[in-house]
């Protein structure tokens, strides 16, 4: 079972809502992905389009938790006023706080990132940070009081996996809060690594909504990360130099 | 009345006298979104006293799919 802030919940996959490549095949994605949290960005309305189709408005909300983004905040400022539009629709009061401080790389930046996070748990929000992998920052973070850590695999969107699983595991080991891999998640093998590794949850996105079959990749992601946290909670073996054999060496036939 | 809505500069109705006036002018009233009144957010408890002016700045925002 997943804990963050006062709300518990069964799957350990958080799913993005982005990229898919239609609304029904998102609808089916996150059906078969079995996330009960889910993430969302803030935006302008197209207010000369009032029947264009919306994602969240055809949820049953009753069936999920919403982690709304900071996302396109650049200062602890904007990440401030988008997490408080989000709350006031009254749905939600958890946010994905989400500094970006390059471009380029979608990195975000730490400082205004602890800043943002700061003001959110004052504010009486339920405070989950996008990170890199900083160990030191993901410290300091817990240490204000936020109620997850998310530490990026590698940068968003780019499906390169757990690019730096020391700094990962060293995350992982000092929390005392739960930690979710978020962001550069490309394949099953790379959440099970993740669970296997000993992080409670894992975020994705573009994995999902841009394989060739998101439908098929959400249940992928869904049985890999049951798998390894299976495997992270049954104990692995360590790993020998050299092999040892399965079946007994006593009673063998060619001795 | 002169408004600048999400960023554009609009002329609406001059009978648009609070924000559930606005939000209904543009058939928006059963949508979930939120409203922010010159860097204010409204609440929904406030859509028919919140009175809107002659040059107020606007944002209705929403909900939309991200990771």
């Amino acid at each position: 079972m997943l804990k963050i802030g006062n709300k518990t919940f069964q799957s350990r996959l958080l799913l993005g809502t982005g990229k898919y490549p239609s609304l029904e095949i998102q609808k089916k994605a996150v059906e078969v992905s079995e996330a009960e949290i889910l993430t969302f960005a803030v935006r302008r309305m197209n207010i000369f389009d009032s029947s264009q189709p919306n994602f969240l408005e055809q949820l049953d909300l009753s069936k999920y938790t919403l982690l709304p983004n900071t996302a396109g905040a650049k200062t602890a400022e904007e990440a401030v006023r988008i997490a408080k539009l989000a709350k006031a629709s009254g749905l939600c009061d958890m946010i994905k706080v989400e500094v970006i401080g390059c471009d380029k790389t979608l990195l975000p930046d730490p400082v205004e990132t602890l800043k943002a996070s700061e003001i959110l748990l004052k504010e009486g929000f339920i405070v989950l940070p996008y990170t890199s992998d900083d160990v030191v920052l993901a410290k300091k973070l817990e240490e204000l009081g936020v109620h997850a850590i998310m530490p990026g695999a590698s940068p968003i969107g780019s499906g390169q996996g757990i690019i730096n699983p020391l700094n990962l595991s060293f995350i992982i080991e000092q929390a005392n809060i739960p930690v979710i891999v978020d962001a550069g998640v490309g394949s099953p093998a790379d959440c099970a690594l993740a669970m296997e590794m000993g992080a409670d949850g894992v975020l994705l996105n573009t994995a999902v909504a841009g394989a060739k079959d998101p439908v098929k990749m959400a249940r992928a992601m869904k049985l890999a990360i049951e798998a390894g946290r299976l495997g992270y909670e049954a104990g692995r073996i360590p790993k020998k130099r050299y092999a040892s054999a399965s079946s007994p060496t006593e009673g063998m036939l060619t001795t | 009345m002169k408004l600048r809505i999400n960023g554009q500069q609009m002329e609406v109705q001059n009978d648009i006298q609070n924000v559930q006036d606005l939000l209904a002018s543009f058939q928006l009233q059963d949508r979930i979104l939120v409203v922010e009144l010159n860097g204010e957010i409204v609440s929904k408890e406030q859509y028919s006293t919140q009175s809107i002016h002659d040059g107020d700045q606007v944002e209705i925002v929403h909900f939309v799919g991200g990771g």
